[in-house]
């Protein structure tokens, strides 16, 4: 076999791998990104984020009174909070707290306070949103799964929760109007 | 054998198109220019924005749209703010509420279009038994489609010497079987035009169809773009295929 | 399949495996250096495509079934929801619906070239039945999927090839109740045929497991018929035909993607983009393009069969017809007995080539009536293709396997390779003098 013929038969090869190498990459790229629209599929639907914001009208609510609205499928607690509920929550030692904040970042407006309504132990709703629902040792919410109390800054004081209340995204259009999400 | 392969290719498709006139001793629709023909068009945003106008003023008063909901107005070039506003005409019923009663509210983008009647029943014993479609789909429930839907628009005419018409009927030249019970619909300026188009029948009846050829099929430029690209994908994918395969036969033939 | 020779594997996480559980030797042995006739032509690469247009109907399927709802009351408008809200909804349920058109005319295709080289013949007669049992599979798959958006043409197509069954004798009514779960066409039917839909491709993945295992026991057939002799006749299968297959893929991918993307509803009819009104049946209804054929078949039978001059009847026509729908689709089973002449290939037999091409042109023609309105020109175009269906499986097959001489067969593959190649040679320097 003569020289001439060997770097033949190398250029050959050098130029087969690379188709070889070109069209597995393509075979790679493609499978790859036709993939993409299953998984994407099975994130929220339009209508679905269409529903991802609320607004709601809080004039009706009273000092003292909470009202249960729905968003994104979970309960979300709005409360008018009480002259006392306020200094309560805003007197509290951080010491005293598992999950340390104060209460000046949990609301926008100390009159208002707005949390999803979801124990973050294990996800039950707590009780305490009606009058003649027990509130807890600290007077906010009581979580009767696993006995979780929040204060009235909805911030966990007693029980196997570790984390207070979650404050959704929200904010003021007006003075009686919120846009939640 | 490819030439084979698309021989019989082209006759199954064309054992399944030719049934779609088969029916009916309507004549076929002219074919319009439309900006959604062709492998990259899209839809006329100002044309969108007429058409549901026209669709709002003349059409909605009959027809229902429940497959749609305002926020898809967007689409048509609107802006949130606007988007509210169109939703916020229309009242839904909602609940029911903390005393367990339902209640009406405005519509949010959210809400599907509000259908003029409240049910199949109720819009057929308004319209003298005759259904108003509901119009998400009318385009692509019609053999001809938009071109279909112009036309019926403007097909009205007197009918041909013998044919006579019950109260509540109309001839039209493009209605399967000529009679309907859906009077003219739209006339010269019946409807305003803010951006200077002309206020004709031609203009109201492009506009519309346009329109509704939209809300059949809202996904139709993502779904043009994205072939767009598996296409050329594919292209250049079966030609490498080809080397690769020529390479590999290469010894033995 | 346990135990038998196991390859050499150089990973030596592959080699533990193997060493357990010889899916590798498995795998190496059935698609890497498994022998297979080096003269296919791109006939042979619809198999392939078939199982790739399989897998993408499952695979769209289960994604599309995670966004639908089958309940007669939210069908339609889940279906339009995937259409309008579900991301990438509109591009899965096009690829679904086009996906089964384009699985059909894939394996038209194979079934073609099973008939027209003799793929059926001894001793592959098991592999024919395994595959046209997947063939009535993918019917009875196809026919529910069109019901399940529970449109005026799904709902309207359940009414009618159901009511098929109220043609049995004395059972009929009963019978069709079962099926409907009700005294209509209604929920329970609905449910029940999302169900199967579900179920029945993975029964199809089975037997395509058993059609290509017995494809594996026997090797593939060839363009010639003759049987390889020897090493020199075939080729392994990777690289080979895995380069050939996946090049033909990516052409058949070309066609599916344009249709998909372009116009995809080319292959539905308007009454598809209505829900299902019980109360009004469309003008006109037909069933998908690739049940036409037999749906002709169904309408060609307008006469009842008994004594003539008298009004005693045998076979009504409606019966008639449903006999020899079904008839036309099970006659095919029985095929490898019809025809038992020992040429496998077309090729080499003038007269079947000639028959087997007009049974091709009797079927499309019996497409184009299956379409039309049963009156006039269709139905004798019917009536004249369904005779000629059933005379070549039931009188030409039989009495050219008695009767036919076919022409000289090559020694092998190899010779009619090298054959081929000196015309080919031969043609190209003649043109080019």
């Amino acid at each position: 076999m003569s020289t001439q013929n060997i770097d033949h038969n190398d250029d050959g090869e050098t130029r087969r791998d690379f188709l070889y190498l070109t069209a597995g990459a393509f075979g790679a790229v493609g499978l790859t990104s036709f993939a993409w629209p299953f998984l994407d599929s099975m994130n929220p639907a339009a209508d679905t984020l269409a529903m991802s914001t609320i607004e709601v009208d809080i004039s009706p609510i009273q000092e003292g009174q909470s009202i249960t609205v729905v968003w994104q499928g979970k309960p979300v607690f709005i409360r008018h909070r009480t002259a006392a509920e306020i200094e309560q929550a805003r007197s509290t030692d951080l010491k005293d707290l598992r999950d340390k904040q104060v209460d000046s970042d949990r609301v926008q407006n100390e009159k208002w306070l707005v949390m999803v309504g979801i124990c973050t132990h294990l996800g039950c709703v707590p009780l305490g949103q009606k009058i003649t629902q027990p509130k807890g040792d600290f007077g906010g919410w009581f979580c009767p799964c696993h006995g979780s109390h929040y204060d009235t800054s909805g911030r966990i004081r007693k029980g196997p929760a570790p984390k207070n209340l979650t404050v959704p995204n929200y904010k003021f259009m007006n003075d009686t109007r919120l846009l939640i999400g | 054998m490819f030439k084979f392969i698309s021989a019989l290719f082209c006759l199954f498709v064309l054992t399944v198109a030719v049934p779609v006139y088969a029916s009916g001793d309507a004549e076929k629709p002219p074919q319009q220019e439309w900006g959604s023909n062709g492998i990259l068009g899209t839809y006329d945003r100002a044309a969108l924005q007429r058409g549901y106008k026209v669709y709002s003023q003349v059409c909605a008063s009959c027809h229902s749209m429940e497959r749609a909901s305002y926020r898809n107005l967007a689409d048509l070039g609107y802006s949130a703010q606007e988007v509210k506003a169109i939703a916020a005409e229309y009242t839904v019923v909602d609940g029911p509420d903390d005393e367990g009663e339902m209640f009406e509210r405005p519509a949010l983008p959210s809400d599907n279009f509000v259908s003029p009647f409240a049910n199949r029943q109720a819009a057929m014993y308004a319209n003298n038994g005759a259904f108003p479609p509901d119009m998400s789909l009318l385009v692509k429930a019609r053999a001809g489609g938009a071109d279909y839907i112009y036309a019926l628009l403007t097909g009205y005419d007197e009918p041909p010497h013998g044919d006579e018409l019950l109260d509540g009927q109309y001839w039209n030249k493009y209605m399967p079987g000529h009679v309907l019970a859906m009077a003219p619909p739209i006339a010269d300026g019946m409807v305003a035009y803010e951006d200077g188009s002309p206020e004709t029948l031609h203009q109201y009846s492009m506009d519309v169809s346009h329109f509704l050829a939209w809300v059949s099929e809202p996904h139709m430029e993502a779904r043009k773009r994205t072939g767009l690209k598996a296409f050329l994908f594919l292209l250049v994918f079966a030609f490498v295929m080809y080397g690769v395969k020529k390479k590999v036969w290469a010894d033995i033939h | 399949m346990s135990g038998g020779e196991r390859a050499e594997f150089k990973n030596p996480v592959v080699s533990w495996i193997d060493e357990r559980l010889p899916v590798f030797s498995l795998m190496q042995k059935e698609y890497g250096t498994f022998p297979t006739p080096k003269n296919f032509n791109y006939f042979w690469n619809f198999g392939a495509i078939a199982t790739v247009m399989l897998v993408l109907m499952i695979v769209t399927g289960i994604v599309l079934a995670m966004h639908y709802t089958p309940h007669a009351d939210h069908a339609f408008g889940s279906v339009e929801r995937i259409m309008r809200d579900v991301n990438w909804g509109w591009l899965l349920r096009y690829l679904h619906m086009n996906g089964a058109a384009f699985f059909f005319i894939a394996v038209y295709i194979h079934i073609f070239r099973g008939m027209y080289y003799g793929s059926y013949k001894k001793p592959r007669e098991l592999l024919w039945i395994f595959g046209v049992l997947i063939f009535v599979l993918m019917m009875a798959a196809a026919f529910m999927g069109y019901v399940l958006p529970w449109s005026q043409m799904g709902g309207w197509a359940a009414t009618v090839i159901t009511s098929l069954f109220s043609a049995i004798p004395f059972i009929g009514e009963d019978l069709l109740h079962f099926l409907w779960g009700g005294f209509s066409v209604d929920n329970p039917t609905l449910n029940r045929f999302f169900s199967l839909h579900y179920l029945l491709p993975f029964v199809i993945c089975a037997v395509v497991f058993l059609h290509v295992w017995a494809l594996h026991v026997t090797g593939s057939n060839n363009p010639v018929g003759v049987e390889p002799k020897g090493k020199q006749d075939t080729l392994p299968f990777h690289p080979y035909y895995t380069a050939k297959d996946t090049f033909g893929l990516a052409v058949f991918l070309l066609f599916f993607a344009a249709v998909s993307f372009y116009t995809p509803n080319i292959f539905a009819h308007p009454a598809h983009f209505v829900e299902f009104n019980p109360m009004v049946t469309p003008p006109h209804i037909v069933p998908e393009w690739y049940f036409l054929p037999f749906y002709a078949i169904l309408k060609a039978v307008t006469f009842d069969i008994g004594i003539p001059f008298t009004d005693v009847v045998f076979v009504s026509a409606k019966l008639g017809g449903v006999i020899a729908m079904f008839g036309a689709v099970f006659l095919l089973f029985f095929l490898p007995w019809l025809d038992n002449h020992p040429v496998k290939s077309a090729r080499y037999r003038p007269l079947y080539k000639k028959a087997l091409l007009l049974l091709v042109v009797a079927v499309l023609a019996l497409g184009w009536a299956g379409a039309q309105l049963p009156e006039g020109l269709p139905v004798l175009v019917g009536q004249i293709g369904t005779a000629y269906y059933f005379a070549f499986f039931l009188i030409i097959l039989p009495w050219l396997s008695k009767n036919e001489k076919a022409l000289a067969l090559p020694k092998s593959i190899s010779a009619a390779v090298l054959e081929e190649n000196k015309s080919k040679a031969q043609t190209t320097t003649g043109t080019a003098t």
